[in-house]
């Protein structure tokens, strides 16, 4: 598959939210400001790439050698795990502003499914290690995307009081969310 | 006994995971789309989350506080990846069908959630019961869901045997030219779970409204006589 092919259907054609389901709960959780949904996806990307790499070099340098490819998933959640807290960490030591605006979503980044999606499915796909970075990359890309246009939506959407009061809150939000949906399908013949 | 009985009340409807607390939407949304797969997952969570439970509580006392969590995620992960590896012995079909949302309930907040606030501080049976009752809760949800979805979007109901891959039962209840396509799709999957939402939330909503003018004509007729 060409590296162009692979970003568009990643990022918009199986886009991680709307088409696959995957981290709804940060995805409902943290849009009702934009702010807070732009922190939440850059810290998202981050992880994400950095954790991907790491799986890469531990499934092909140790795991597969020694024939132990059914410990990857325990190995793979270990390392996003500790590579969160070590973020944590070192932002809270050399960078306390960016860890004061990120700090609440970090930890929450570790139960984020995107994350462990998308190592297994790099490992799963026998994705070489430059697809591997793209992958990735286009995914999180995907999700900060979507997670910016319903955050956008979401905050106007609050701030009108034409809302049903049963709607209001998470049940309108599935529905914004439904409509969003459909617009994606748009995307289903570019690739 | 009663205690243990509302322990199991409280996670299956009280409590429920799903519609109540809004846990684990993203297994819930992906695979509710045939009403087999979603039994097969409702399952394969309970299982997980009733051994998670049950291992945590015993160890309770000698897990660290300070590295709980990590300890928690490798128990979570161990359990599993053996429930996974028993499916694709038993149950090749349906591990295809639920792809990688079956290891992904690794980071199902459902199982993190129940073992930081129940199992982490009750004994093994309760803790036991618990998983059970959340468990059910999470297939309650998950079947009403997927129920609703295949029935609209195909006009027909049908249930295969995991083990067996034979078709058990297979209603047609109208017809296929009716069917809204669209329900099994994932626009289908977001639109469905809003509106149970809003229809729990109005029925909550009426329910409290009207205890509180039972209560007001009662304080009414207190301050009368």
């Amino acid at each position: 598959m060409g590296i162009v092919t692979l970003i568009i259907s990643a990022m918009l054609v199986s886009n991680v939210v709307l088409v696959r389901f995957l981290g709804i709960c940060p995805f409902l959780g943290v849009s009702k400001k934009i702010n807070n949904a732009l922190g939440l996806g850059l810290a998202t990307m981050f992880v994400v790439f950095f954790s991907s790499l790491l799986s890469y070099g531990l499934y092909h340098g140790v795991l597969k050698p020694l024939g132990l490819e059914f410990l990857s998933l325990v190995s793979f959640i270990l390392i996003i795990a500790s590579f969160v807290q070590f973020v944590e960490m070192f932002l809270k030591k050399f960078i306390p502003s960016l860890y004061k605006s990120l700090g609440i979503y970090l930890p929450l980044i570790t139960t984020n499914c995107i994350v462990l999606a998308i190592v297994l499915e790099s490992i799963g796909n026998n994705y070489s290690f430059l697809e591997t970075i793209v992958y990735s990359l286009s995914v999180s890309g995907g999700f900060l995307l979507v997670l910016i246009i319903f955050s956008v939506i979401r905050e106007r959407v609050e701030s009108s009081n034409r809302v049903p009061q049963a709607f209001k809150g998470i049940a309108i939000a599935l529905i914004i969310t439904s409509l969003m949906t459909m617009a994606f399908f748009g995307f289903q013949g570019l690739v | 006994m009663k205690q243990k009985l509302n322990i199991f009340i409280s996670g299956a409807f009280t409590n429920n995971p799903v519609f109540i607390l809004l846990l684990g939407l993203c297994s819930i949304l992906a695979t509710s789309n045939t009403f087999s797969s979603a039994l097969g997952m409702g399952l394969a969570v309970t299982i997980v989350l009733i051994m998670t439970n049950l291992i945590i509580s015993l160890l309770r006392k000698i897990i660290p506080n300070e590295i709980r969590i990590p300890v928690y995620i490798i128990i979570i992960a161990s359990t599993v990846t053996i429930v996974e590896m028993l499916m694709k012995a038993y149950t090749p079909e349906l591990t295809i069908a639920l792809g990688v949302y079956l290891q992904l309930i690794v980071v199902n907040c459902i199982i993190m959630a129940r073992a930081e606030v129940f199992a982490s501080k009750n004994n093994p049976l309760d803790s036991l019961i618990d998983g059970l009752g959340t468990g059910i809760g999470y297939i309650l949800s998950i079947l009403v869901l997927s129920l609703i979805r295949e029935i609209l979007g195909t006009g027909s109901l049908t249930f295969v045997n995991p083990f067996t891959n034979v078709t058990v039962f297979s209603w047609t209840i109208f017809d296929a030219r009716y069917a809204i396509s669209l329900m099994v799709d994932n626009t289908g999957a977001f639109l469905i779970l809003g509106l149970l939402l809003a229809a729990i939330n109005g029925i909550t909503m009426i329910i409290s409204s009207r205890k509180k003018r039972k209560k007001e004509v009662l304080n009414a007729k207190g301050e009368q006589g």
